[in-house]
């Protein structure tokens, strides 16, 4: 695989870059990956890995386009109200760049589906809604040792950390072990989310992404990041592994995906 | 005294307020102490029998207390305390 010369111009402000090089930009062309939720925080992700020349983007949402996802969901517009997320989203990153593969796929991940689909992938991203796809996501990317960038919101706070306990770093039960029990915490839907922070939360998964491909800089996989959009703060805490943790420990009790994952988030 | 940091979902409960000073010598008297002030929040920190959830986690300074010594976890002057808890939207 070699970069063409209409993506050597494309990318020439990277290939310039010494972190990125022309051979940094040809990692970013073979590299594959998926993106979990094509709304608020897989809209801005999903737009600048495009433009990154990502060569393989995979999208994967239920939903349909909905009048009040456009405060945030930029991937999204007006003419694309009703339409499949996915379909909407890869029209978008396909205008952006005609360059890449973009793989829609209209579905609701579950445990019978999600391996599947992140054994296809290098890198997956989750900008999930809810609690259930998160516990999921997280316990299919570590049997399928794949990298997992996640990002979070509510209200006018993000957190934010990578996942890869296959190079020796905590899960997301490690950090937080059980999802809250049903009508604890409220979602998006509910509480309202400021439509920037998913911007500023979305493009900081696509950064660690496009690291995580290069294999540069450092990683906030031993941390978590909070963003306070109110305060004008960023935090990062410590993000240690549990050796009890019931996945990534040394004694794990969850072996597959057979667990019942519904919780319900709403009130 | 101590600062502690409360995480947007709770700070209905703190008048709105995102960081508030108390003065503790644990962890388990910090939440007593902001319960007194705030009544409702030690509900949402722990459970019914008084454990701290498992999906809200609280740090001294950057350290997640479950790696320390829980809700025995001394505090001293100056330290900074945040609550963080699962957030999950999308």
């Amino acid at each position: 695989m070699e970069l063409t010369e209409s993506e050597i111009q494309r990318y020439s402000r990277h290939i310039i870059l010494q972190d990125v090089g022309g051979k940094g930009q040809l990692k970013l062309k073979r590299a594959k990956v998926l993106l979990i939720g094509a709304g608020g925080l897989g809209s801005p992700a999903g737009l600048y890995l495009a433009a990154a020349g990502i060569g393989t983007i995979g999208l994967v949402d239920g939903d349909v386009v909905d009048l009040s996802n456009l405060q945030r969901q930029i991937m999204h517009s007006t003419a694309t109200l009703g339409k499949p997320k996915v379909e909407s989203g890869k029209k978008t990153l396909s205008a952006i760049n005609p360059e890449i593969t973009i793989n829609a796929y209209h579905q609701l991940v579950d445990a019978e589906n999600i391996l599947p689909l992140v054994s296809q992938y290098d890198i997956v991203l989750d900008g999930s809604d809810n609690f259930t796809t998160r516990f999921l996501v997280n316990d299919a990317c570590f049997f399928a040792k794949k990298t997992l960038i996640s990002a979070s919101m509510f209200r006018f706070e993000g957190q934010l950390t990578t996942i890869k306990p296959h190079a020796g770093y905590p899960c997301y039960r490690c950090l937080y072990p059980e999802p809250p029990p049903a009508g604890l915490v409220p979602n998006c839907q509910e509480a309202g989310v400021l439509g920037v922070l998913a911007g500023t939360m979305g493009i900081l998964q696509a950064s660690e992404a496009i690291k995580e491909i290069l294999g540069t800089g450092e990683t906030i996989a031993d941390k978590l990041l909070i963003y306070d959009a109110l305060d004008m703060k960023f935090r990062k805490v410590g993000r240690p592994k549990d050796p009890a943790c019931p996945l990534c420990g040394s004694n794990p009790k969850i072996k597959d995906l057979s667990m019942d994952y519904t919780v319900s988030c709403t009130i | 005294m101590i600062k502690v940091r409360i995480p947007t979902p709770l700070r209905p409960l703190t008048k709105n307020q995102g960081e508030v000073d108390v003065t503790a010598g644990s962890i388990a008297d910090l939440v007593n102490t902001l319960e007194a002030s705030y009544p409702g929040i030690k509900a949402r920190l722990c459970d019914d029998s008084g454990e701290l959830r498992r999906f809200v986690n609280i740090y001294v300074n950057e350290e997640d207390i479950r790696f320390l010594k829980g809700k025995d976890t001394a505090l001293k002057s100056g330290d900074e305390v945040s609550i963080v808890p699962a957030i999950a939207g999308g």
